[in-house]
């Protein structure tokens, strides 16, 4: 087990049957931005428990408040009230330290516009999780070279972010966020900016990674690919208008 | 679990510590500063100009450094070859004696400068003296067979080589009987003996002075410093073409009046002695001597025909200058150093703002404050330490250049550079620091949203 990557680790079947053992969950979350005197309330309490396994779709308008429910999620951002757990622990009373560490030890992110770092190339890219999580070099390398195969960029490990496509940066954006064997991976409209081939070619990842028993939360607008997911959670106004489970 | 980590002693803290930070550390270190020196280069021209102001600063301070020390260096070798237990008199003839030459034809006869009579009283009235040795320096022409050189001539006693700690390269210096006996004798300098004697054996032969002839009893070592002695009676400082008689025989000779035709005309100078060393037992009373002749040569001497100089006191003030050197090179450092920290800064904050959303991306990857304050920190050192590392280099060159162009003694000391980087690195932890702080407290999801 050890031996293997751990973005290669195959699922459990466990997790692909109905398996209810909570990775994360919010309770009551509440979010209110403050623009001086003007307090503006995006969340109105929002309740969620995320399983092991799920494969997860958040909709609803522009402006409802999914990239600030994400960023709760992502511990970028913590909640006016209420609580976020994440695996065992409470992330509502953490400081600034205790919040990187997590993040960087139990959450991938997928962003939208990819977000690599330029300078840096593709291995150098994925291995960032693993240095600041303190892992030895050669253990880092030997897992981002085998992520980069497994999104098919085993021959590009050392290009630069501009030299590849945007499905390309994409997929080196799923290999990071892989890298650190996270608890949930979060991806914001991760097809985006991407025409509908790429995009396809991303979902198809996903799908993969779902099989493989990965906790996946995708904020997405179009109906098509939320269909492609296990459970549809749609928001509105800062609140939980539905959550169905499919299939 | 965490009971455990509480009761821990220190010595296994300590050991946790290490077996964490060793190996991982000095990875982190070493990747930090690859991405550091990444996005330096990929900012060639701006890093470059960015650290022009270290650069300069550090160039500017080595070689100050360099060319100040050389010039101690060569001034205090100097007056240390004048001996540290001496005081030197001269005799200079006063600027009033020079300017009054006038137009008229008719022969001037004029008079200055040291006499026995001085000698004779800074010798019985100051205690501590343990030697005096006067001269009389008249510049001749000396021949031999064909060939002659104008030289000085210079009329002394038989101590005047261990005075100036001179030694001879064969032969003897002339003796005290000889001295008594007013005897035509001379030791030759290095110089003399080459321009007289190029082929053969100075030792036996003898020489012309003014029709008489002195035979060569000894050649005394080259000099190390030409301007040493230099002589009353006109010579240059090139090279001390010198010849050494006995004093008897000097004033026998040539008397103390010395006729020779000026441009106002005839001049006759009368000058009893040019020179005198006067040798202090105890060199920490040779200033306080020096004082007291300068007070009884004042009380003798109508107006200032003389100069009182105490070798001691010129190495201190070799020292001095060279210590207001280094004052002045600290002030340029301390200046350019802050010029340079400041553009360091501003390139910082710069580089801080462009790069917002790489610290979003590392801050949403695990990265904490502390490391994006490492990471900046890091960029800056870099930075200022290439700077001062160019600084130093060209710091080196500057003074092997003058020394070459301008013959100019310069002494890199091994210090100079050292704390000239060792303070540039420091300039870029110090103008670092505020970027780096800027840049951890980034906002994370803000960062990543900018653009
Ligand atoms: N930092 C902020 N300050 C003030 N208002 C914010 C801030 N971030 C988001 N908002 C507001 O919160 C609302 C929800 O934003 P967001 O979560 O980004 O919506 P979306 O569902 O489109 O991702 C929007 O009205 C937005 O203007
Ligand atoms: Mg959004």
């Amino acid at each position: 087990m050890d031996s293997l990557a751990p973005g290669l680790q195959p699922g459990s079947t466990t997790a692909r049957t109905v398996s209810r053992q909570t990775v994360a969950s919010v309770h009551d979350v509440t979010k209110t931005y403050f623009m001086g005197e003007l307090a503006v309330q995006v969340l109105h309490g929002i309740s969620i428990d995320f399983y092991q396994g799920d494969y997860i779709s958040i909709m609803g308008p522009s402006g409802c408040g999914k990239s600030t429910l994400m960023n709760i999620l992502g511990c970028l951002d913590q909640p006016t009230s209420g609580s976020y757990f994440l695996g065992d622990k409470d992330t509502s009373q953490m400081n600034d330290n205790e919040l990187s560490a997590i993040r960087g030890a139990r959450l991938g992110f997928i962003f939208q516009s990819y977000n690599l770092i330029p300078q840096l190339t593709v291995l150098e890219n994925i291995e960032l999780p693993l240095f600041y999580q303190g892992h030895p070099e050669q253990h880092s390398r030997r897992i981002a070279t085998e992520l980069a195969a497994r999104v098919g960029l085993g021959d590009r490990l050392h290009h630069r972010p501009f030299e590849l496509s945007g499905g390309q940066q994409q997929r080196v954006a799923i290999a990071r966020a892989l890298s650190n064997d996270p608890l949930i991976i979060l991806a914001d409209e991760p097809t985006g900016n991407l025409d509908s081939k790429s995009g396809a070619e991303i979902l198809k990842l996903f799908d993969e990674l779902h099989q493989q028993g990965k906790t996946l939360i995708m904020v997405t607008h179009s109906d098509e690919l939320a269909e492609r997911s296990q459970r549809q959670i749609r928001l509105r106004d800062g609140r939980v208008e539905s959550d169905d489970r499919l299939s | 679990m965490t009971d455990s980590v509480n009761h821990a002693t220190a010595a296994s803290v300590l050991q946790r510590l290490t077996v964490h930070l060793r190996p991982v550390y000095w990875t982190r270190l070493r990747k930090t500063a690859e991405v550091g020196i990444k996005s330096i280069h990929a900012h060639g021209l701006r890093s470059l100009l960015t650290v022009l102001g270290i650069v300069i600063g550090v160039a500017a301070v080595i070689s100050m450094l360099a060319v100040s020390e050389g010039a101690s260096f060569e001034a205090q070798q100097q007056f240390r070859a004048l001996g540290s237990n001496n005081i030197i008199v001269k005799s200079v003839k006063p600027a009033s004696l020079e300017a009054s030459g006038g137009s008229n034809m008719r022969p001037q006869a004029i008079s200055y400068g040291l006499t026995y009579e001085d000698i004779l009283t800074i010798q019985q009235t100051i205690p501590g003296i343990s030697n005096v040795i006067p001269s009389r320096i008249i510049k001749k022409d000396v021949r031999h067979l064909g060939r002659d050189i104008s030289t000085d001539v210079v009329g002394t006693t038989v101590d005047y080589p261990i005075s100036r700690n001179y030694s001879l390269r064969s032969g003897r210096f002339f003796s005290a009987d000889e001295m008594l006996a007013q005897r035509n004798v001379a030791v030759i300098s290095d110089e003399v003996a080459s321009a007289l004697f190029p082929m053969t054996d100075p030792l036996g032969e003898s020489i012309r002075i003014d029709g008489n002839y002195y035979n060569i009893v000894g050649v005394m070592e080259p000099e190390a410093y030409s301007n040493l002695g230099r002589s009353q009676a006109g010579s240059s400082n090139a090279a001390p073409t010198r010849i050494f008689i006995p004093l008897s025989a000097a004033r026998y000779r040539f008397g103390e009046t010395l006729v020779r035709q000026a441009t106002s005309g005839v001049e006759m100078e009368t000058v009893e002695l040019h020179e005198a060393i006067i040798q202090v037992e105890d060199q920490t009373q040779v200033e306080a001597v020096g004082q007291i002749i300068e007070q009884i040569l004042e009380r003798r001497h109508r107006r200032v025909d003389y100069a009182v100089e105490v070798p001691l006191a010129l190495i201190r003030q070799a020292e001095e200058s060279a210590l207001r050197d280094q004052i002045v090179a600290g002030a340029i450092a301390g200046i350019s150093l802050l010029v340079g920290g400041i553009g360091i800064m501003n390139i910082m904050l710069a580089s801080v703002t462009e790069r917002t959303r790489e610290i979003g991306i590392r801050r949403a990857l695990g990265a904490r404050k502390k490391d994006i304050v490492q990471q900046f920190l890091i960029e800056a050192v870099i930075l200022s330490g290439v700077g001062g590392l160019i600084g130093v280099v060209i710091g080196i060159l500057i003074p092997v250049i003058i020394s070459l162009f301008w013959g100019m003694t310069t002494i890199v000391t091994i210090t100079a550079p050292l704390l000239a980087f060792s303070i540039s690195a420091l300039i870029g932890v110090v103008f670092g620091i505020y970027p780096s702080i800027r840049a951890a407290n980034m906002d994370p999801v803000e960062a990543l949203r900018h653009a």
